[in-house]
């Protein structure tokens, strides 16, 4: 019991190794909880598929000091993403802004969908539309009536 | 009419399967992004000299005739590999090199340098790698080709190759240089 109690406590330890150096961070925790938040939408270029919050890279360090300095300057949000975006291009932002050349990134899966949803529903209309008119069976014919009876028949005469 | 429509989820897929499949099968490197800094004037930084013998990099000294800006390190392998190249360059006299200095340790720069060969003809400090921020660098080496009006005309991304100068980079020059002739 007591070992266990301690191997949770030392897990509980063993937090998550952090990015962000406190030797960066801002002494105020409002200006330095924005920082955070912004710098998770800011890519590091380094390692791409980071943000400059998560990545070790220097750049991202880097990176993340200069947002601060801005932040600590008074700069809004949108104005230190401009600035990177000035430097680095959209590709900067973690989330791609919605413009003309991204219209395709952020419509078209909605557009794709879309028009898969009006294939099924032309579909289903289509395939309601025959089953009422031409796939009602036809009645049987005498011959046919004739069968069915004698097969019922043998049946009965088995059991 | 209709028996078309049906094809049209094929071709949907084709369309973005080739969308995807061209830059793997032309080789191109997705990590190498387009610089936005093209055609834009290079940032005016006053970067001190690495050298007592050589100038640092001021604004003014962007002006006036095509060059090109190399970030280099000494502790980035891929500035090793590229240097023998910017050497070669700097013996045949093809262009003027630039030399910055990006987040290095002078002492450690100079010895490099000294164990290489110093093909620049002014070597900036760009300490703390804010000049290199300004520039859109992601990553040393990355060599810029200015123009004589101080702006930026072409980038390329980690370390020169024979090829790239060949091929992309000296005929540039060549281009720019005759622009303005």
């Amino acid at each position: 019991m007591r070992n266990l109690v301690l191997a949770l406590f030392l897990c509980g330890l063993a937090l998550p190794a952090l990015a962000v150096n406190p030797s960066e961070m801002l002494e105020d925790p409002a200006q330095e909880a924005r920082a955070r938040e912004l710098s998770k939408e800011i890519r590091c270029l380094v390692c791409q598929n980071q943000s400059i919050d998560d990545s070790n890279a220097g750049l991202a360090r880097d990176l993340r000091v200069l947002l601060r300095e801005r932040i600590v300057a008074g700069d809004d949000d949108a104005e230190i993403k401009e600035f990177l975006v000035e430097r680095y291009g959209d590709f900067v932002l973690l989330k791609p802004p919605v413009k003309m050349s991204t219209y395709v990134l952020w419509y078209g899966p909605l557009a794709v969908g879309l028009l898969g949803a009006i294939g099924v529903a032309i579909f289903l209309l289509r395939r309601r539309g025959s089953d009422t008119a031409s796939v009602a069976p036809a009645p049987l014919s005498d011959e046919e009536k004739r069968r069915v009876e004698a097969l019922l028949e043998e049946q009965d005469g088995k059991a | 009419m209709s028996r078309l429509l049906y094809l049209l989820p094929l071709l949907i897929f084709a369309v973005i399967a080739g969308y995807f499949t061209v830059p793997i099968l032309t080789k191109k490197d997705p990590r190498i992004l387009p610089s936005v800094m093209i055609d834009k004037p290079a940032p005016g930084h006053d970067l001190p000299a690495l050298l007592q013998s050589k100038p640092g990099v001021a604004p003014a000294d962007l002006k006036g005739g095509v060059k090109l800006v190399n970030f280099f390190a000494s502790w980035c392998g891929p500035c090793r590999a590229e240097h023998p190249i910017l050497m070669r360059l700097s013996a045949e006299g093809a262009v003027p090199l630039v030399g910055i200095n990006y987040k290095d340790r002078p002492d450690a720069a100079i010895g490099w340098l000294r164990e290489l060969g110093d093909p620049f003809g002014r070597i900036g400090v760009d300490a703390d790698g804010r000049a290199a921020i300004d520039w859109g660098v992601y990553g040393v080496p990355e060599t810029y080709v200015v123009d004589a009006g101080g702006h930026i005309r072409y980038r390329h991304v980690g370390p020169l190759t024979g090829k790239a100068l060949k091929d992309t980079i000296l005929p540039m020059v060549e281009q720019l240089r005759r622009g303005e002739g």
